[in-house]
């Protein structure tokens, strides 16, 4: 919990402005919200865990489960959806055998779907781990998920 | 400013058109340098934004590094922005001493050594030039066109875009030597807070947020307001699907931002302004961050600048992901660590915003038009444009298109010049339609297309500007597919505060979903029930856009009912025939068994889930269309590759 302490100590004297950079320090620091960094932020800004919760749903991008080694994003802007991004979910959803928002149980995978990456030329586009990979075809697909594997 | 020592104090003088006598040969010096108008050494540049990454412009660069290494070779390596040639990154450019600064497309690691090889001995690999830069001063290459004219640059207008891909975003030095912040010394050195916003408001400027609000007048309400704190608020949120302008923009020539920032917090009377962009903007985050921090060093931002007694501190909010906090009164909530729901206006946030203080929120291409506007005047801003429309617009073009692009043209261009500057459609292919501002805007057909791009044309014939993403369609796209994409993105970003844009979008996905796939017994009852679906779809479309708060319902269903009125056949297709004619709508398929491949293994006939499949085992198998609702899975699981779909 080191991490959060840290983040906690930081910001001693901040106010309710500083609610959703905290959140997003803290979601940097150990790749998602867990459950004792709600409570610990909650007593750093005086608020209720629900106000925080409802915040935190509110907005896409927070993570309330921890994420797989590789999280893998799936960009689901127009143009990798007219390059059938949807097929891309597919795949994932059976080679993992899990849904979009959800870790494998042991831990290794996650899924995420995210509005246009930025590399629209390069549709469709996954991240893992942050890193882009662009033109994903069935056959690239495996050797992708290697070469994350291998950085 | 006493701090500041040496070649920087040579900068800000010339910054603030202060050059001393002394000084000039030797800011004269520096600023060509800079300008990189005579080099002693060979020059790489290397476009460096999000989409070049993900092209493999790291690897390139590595590349670069190792052959300079190997060959033993003196060069530069510099990293700079995006052209806005998306689709032909990996970019590099090679400007050898006396010789015109020349770019190379689809340059990937594996070709660099190829192309220097040849490039520094004087011999040009021709199979991957793009363009040559014209300077008078330096001699071009043979048989390599100038940028400035080739048709995708020569009808574009670039003001905006004027320092993208030529110079090194992470150096204020570089937008210093090119112009930069002159504009901001001017103003706040010689103008009033009211000169500014008249020659904004002179200027004609109108966001290009969406609204097309006049930007000057905005900023007068604000600088009217008697008030302790103001607030200064760059929307820089950019989130509708289809839109990258502003990042490639911001990944490219951030100091334009920082400047257009700091003069329009000066015109408002703001001293503390804040960027709003997307914590998903990782890269546009990171060049920021480094240009305010380069503009604090030099004494353009903090306390006191240039001792004019104006202060300004300018910070950046990471929005962690909502599509309505673009709105900006969900914006300011979002900031004030809430959840990030539109308020009803008035008031305004020009006069009530942030923590109820005054607050002018505008775009960030509405920024960066700013300095321009000082520097040139805002008669010169005049005659860009048409009438009630002046200056540019950005255009993101993606979709199916041959060059995915950014481009920049002066508000009065016709529609189809964009299509036309994308290179078109894929060949092969008809051009079926341009869907223009996302999720609220409309799809035009090619007809429309003459439409001149400005304000009051669009207003006219019912269409919506939007921000800038141009998505264009051509006949493998089905149009139902689409609006059903939008609609699921309005329902998954409704904020939920209004029934009609909530309870709406669902039911209006609902009914896109039903007419998209094949119930599994369909009868004629069926199609009647998903025909009146249709026709509720225009009422609630109705309801909808008088009703909801903000724009993102009042718009919901924009692209709906613009297909609804042009496709109209596409949509009885689906409804009555059950078919997509572009082969989209996967759950519209009916599938087939080839009887000649097919050795009746039954592994299909087992796992359909409609149990549409018969036959005996080791004969071909038979797939009954009344059944079959499509879902693929026959095909997946045959080995002997004897289903197919129509
Ligand atoms: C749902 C919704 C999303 C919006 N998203 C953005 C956005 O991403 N960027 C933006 O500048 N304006 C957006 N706007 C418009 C802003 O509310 C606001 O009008 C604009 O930032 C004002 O700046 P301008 O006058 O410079 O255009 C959005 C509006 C709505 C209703
Ligand atoms: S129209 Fe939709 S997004 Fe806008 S305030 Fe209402 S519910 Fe929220
Ligand atoms: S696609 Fe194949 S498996 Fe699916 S319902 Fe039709 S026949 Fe059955
Ligand atoms: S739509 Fe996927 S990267 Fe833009």
């Amino acid at each position: 919990m080191s991490g959060i302490d840290d983040i906690i100590l930081r910001h001693s004297h901040a106010t309710r402005d500083s609610l959703i950079p905290i959140l997003q320090e803290i979601q940097d620091e150990i790749g998602y919200l867990s459950e004792e960094s709600i409570v610990a932020v909650g007593k750093l800004l005086n608020l209720p865990t629900s106000k925080i919760y409802g915040l935190a749903t509110f907005y896409n991008q927070f993570w309330f489960q921890p994420k797989g080694k590789y999280h893998i994003q799936i960009c689901q802007g127009t143009t990798c959806h007219m390059e059938g991004a949807f097929s891309l979910i597919d795949f994932f959803e059976k080679k993992f055998n899990l849904k979009v928002g959800q870790t494998t149980r042991n831990g290794e995978y996650s899924l995420e779907i995210v509005p246009c990456l930025g590399a629209c030329s390069k549709s469709p586009v996954i991240s893992i781990n942050g890193i882009l990979y662009g033109s994903i075809t069935a056959e690239n697909l495996e050797e992708i998920l290697e070469e994350a594997a291998r950085t | 400013m006493e701090k500041i020592h040496g070649s920087d104090q040579i900068l800000l003088h010339h910054v603030l058109s202060k050059t001393s006598d002394e000084q000039k040969h030797i800011t004269e010096e520096k600023i060509s340098m800079l300008r990189r108008q005579t080099v002693s050494k060979p020059i790489i540049y290397i476009g460096s934004t999000t989409s070049s990454h993900v092209a493999g412009s790291k690897k390139t660069l590595k590349a670069v590094e190792e052959y300079r290494q190997e060959m033993n070779v003196d060069l530069e390596i510099i990293e700079v922005g995006s052209i806005g040639l998306c689709s032909l990154e990996p970019i590099m450019d090679v400007q050898l001493p006396g010789r015109c600064r020349v770019s190379f497309q689809k340059v990937t690691g594996d070709v660099v050594a190829t192309i220097l090889d040849g490039v520094l001995n004087n011999f040009l690999p021709s199979e991957f030039a793009l363009a040559q830069y014209r300077n008078p001063l330096h001699q071009p290459w043979f048989n390599v066109p100038f940028f400035d004219d080739l048709p995708f640059f020569k009808h574009q207008h670039r003001l905006l875009l004027e320092n993208c891909g030529l110079i090194n975003p992470e150096s204020i030095e570089d937008y210093i030597a090119w112009g930069g912040y002159k504009a901001f010394a001017n103003v706040i050195s010689n103008y009033t807070h009211e000169e500014v916003c008249d020659a904004i408001d002179k200027s004609g400027l109108r966001g290009r947020g969406g609204g097309g609000f006049p930007t000057g007048k905005k900023w007068k309400e604000t600088l009217s307001i008697a008030a302790n704190q103001k607030y200064f608020i760059c929307n820089a949120d950019e989130s509708d699907p289809g839109a990258f302008m502003e990042r490639v923009l911001m990944e490219s020539d951030p100091h334009l931002i920082i400047e257009g920032i700091a003069i329009s917090s000066y015109a408002v009377g703001a001293n503390k302004a804040i960027i709003y962009t997307r914590n998903r903007y990782a890269l546009t985050v990171i060049r920021l961050e480094k240009a305010i921090q380069q503009a604090y060093d030099l004494g353009l931002l903090g306390f006191n600048i240039f001792d004019s007694g104006f202060n300004l501190d300018i910070s950046i909010r990471k929005g962690p992901g909502a599509y309505v906090c673009g709105e900006e009164t969900a914006l300011i909530k979002s900031i004030e660590g809430k959840r990030g729901m539109p308020n009803y206006k008035p008031p305004f946030p020009s006069t009530k915003g942030l923590h109820g203080k005054p607050t002018v929120v505008n775009n960030v291409e509405t920024i960066a038009n700013v300095p321009h506007i000082i520097n040139n005047g805002f008669e010169w801003f005049n005659t860009i444009g048409t009438k009630q429309s002046k200056g540019t617009k950005l255009f993101s073009v993606s979709g199916k298109v041959n060059r995915v692009c950014l481009l920049e043209v002066p508000f009065g261009t016709p529609l189809s010049k964009l299509v036309e500057l994308a290179g078109g459609v894929p060949e092969g292919q008809k051009l079926k339609a341009v869907q223009i501002g996302g999720p609220s805007g409309e799809c035009i057909i090619p007809e429309d297309l003459q439409t001149p791009i400005d304000f009051e044309s669009f207003k006219n014939k019912g269409l919506a500007m939007g921000a800038g993403g141009v998505i264009v369609y051509d006949d493998t796209v089905c149009i139902i597919d689409m609006v059903k994409y939008f609609m699921n993105f309005i329902k998954h970003e409704s904020c939920g505060k209004c029934i009609p844009c909530r309870e709406g979008s669902q039911r209006m996905l609902d009914i896109l979903t039903a007419i998209s796939s094949r119930p599994a017994n369909s009868d004629g009852h069926g199609s009647l029930e998903r025909f009146k679906g249709v026709i509720l779809l225009e009422s609630m479309a109705e309801v909808m856009r008088d009703t909801s708060l903000c724009g993102l319902g009042q718009t919901a269903s924009n692209p709906l009912i613009s297909a609804l009125k042009h496709f109209k056949n596409e949509f009885e297709e689906h409804i009555f025939e059950r078919k997509c004619v572009a082969g989209v709508c996967r759950n519209l398929r009916i599938y087939y068994i080839d009887v000649e491949k097919c050795t009746g293994c039954a592994a299909c006939a087992k796992r359909c889930p409609t149990n549409a499949i018969i036959g005996t085992p080791r004969s071909p198998y038979f797939v009954v269309e009344e059944k079959c609702i499509g879902c693929g899975i026959c095909e997946e699981v045959c080995k002997f590759s004897s289903v197919f779909f129509k």
